[in-house]
């Protein structure tokens, strides 16, 4: 098999938040611990993020529960690839039930940033996006470019899921900015802003 | 795995059935259990549940807290041996006050033959009570139905995770000879 060149990674996480969460519409967010719940406070807090602090690996299985129990609603899932790691199967529960509504998104930067910046699988190797579309997912693909970003932007919003996209980030550092951290706070504030009073019934 | 010769001739998993259907729960997360399968296959069949089999347990943990953010109610239903796998997800249920509510069916415990089992299902009922679960064991397969109503009510109304413990008598022993 040939070998062919990774292209170069230029894109800053922050600006790739922001691109997307400009266009999430009335969409449900769920964020990874750690940058991809600082990088979506960073682009404007809202009430229907649900900021994961802890439970890693649990991300994208919130996704699907939500996605489930809100058919209408676009579930974005935005997390690292350390925390996609950690929940590698739940990439085959989530192909199994195939949720329309439910899209994906790793911020890849290949290294665990919260911890001392140590190399993780998918600068060595590991292709989530090949382990999703294997699984089964409906649309997959690995983003390098604002390009491919741009091109993408109507599909993780739009297309029919579940979707998965890997997208290359570089590990420059942002500044740190963090949202709330109260986990019940987030929960009564998130499930008020979708369901209303019956959030407290 | 073949299972053991009496849970399907148990009336049990119905009465748990008739309750999740009462609770008004619509996500059943599941790993495989003999001891659970007639419960499964029962979920499975409801046009008005999304049973939905998981690779690991903590990944109903995950699951369950989407639904309950979406305005839904679960289940999980999972083996003693899944237990330890849940514990670091069940920090999140603790942190958020997340209602939970999981129907364990023990191993390692009543006559089993499986010494692997046992250092797991030993330390079920603990493992569980330091990760904050309230653990409501039951023994009789009478009591059975009760004890998931009463579990349900106090996981929904007082936004708490119980677990109902299962005991392996209830279950029956499993049969290696098939």
């Amino acid at each position: 098999m040939a070998v062919t060149k990774k292209p170069k990674i230029t894109l800053e996480r922050r600006d790739v938040m922001t691109t997307i969460l400009r266009e999430r519409g009335d969409a449900l967010l769920v964020t990874g611990l750690g940058s991809s719940t600082y990088d979506a406070y960073a682009t404007g807090d809202h009430h229907l993020n649900f900021y994961l602090w802890g439970a890693m690996g649990g991300a994208a299985m919130i996704g699907l529960g939500l996605a489930l129990a809100q058919p209408k609603r676009r579930v974005l899932v935005i997390t690292g690839d350390g925390e996609m790691l950690m929940g590698l199967g739940s990439l085959a529960t989530i192909a199994v039930e195939k949720p329309k509504n439910l899209a994906i998104i790793v911020l890849d930067n290949q290294h665990y940033g919260e911890t001392g910046m140590q190399q993780a699988h998918t600068g060595r190797g590991v292709d989530l996006a090949g382990i999703a579309k294997a699984a089964g997912f409906a649309a997959t693909g690995t983003l390098y470019t604002a390009q491919q970003l741009k091109t993408w932007l109507p599909k993780i919003h739009k297309a029919a899921g579940p979707l998965f996209a890997s997208i290359k980030v570089t590990t420059n550092p942002v500044p740190m900015v963090l949202p709330l951290r109260d986990g019940t706070a987030i929960k009564h504030r998130f499930r008020e802003a979708l369901l209303g009073a019956k959030a407290f019934e | 795995m073949k299972t053991d010769q009496q849970s399907s001739s148990t009336i049990w998993p119905d009465q748990i059935f008739r309750v999740l259907k009462d609770t008004g729960i619509r996500q059943v997360a599941y790993v495989p259990d003999a001891g659970h399968s007639k419960l499964i296959n029962l979920c499975r069949a409801d046009k008005s549940m999304r049973a939905v089999s998981l690779t690991t347990e903590e990944e109903g943990i995950a699951m369950l807290a989407g639904a309950w953010l979406g305005g839904e109610r679960g289940v999980l239903l999972m083996q003693s041996s899944g237990v330890g796998n849940c514990i670091n997800m069940l920090g999140m249920i603790q942190e958020c006050r997340l209602p939970l509510l999981t129907l364990v069916t023990m191993r390692g415990q009543w006559g089993e033959f499986n010494p692997w089992q046992s250092p797991m299902g030993q330390g079920t009922p603990a493992a569980l009570e330091n990760a904050g679960v309230i653990v409501q064991p039951v023994d009789h397969a009478d009591e059975i139905g009760e004890t998931v109503a009463a579990a349900a009510r106090l996981a929904f109304s007082s936004y708490r995770p119980v677990a109902v413990l299962i005991s392996q008598r209830v279950i029956g022993f499993k049969n290696w000879s098939k």
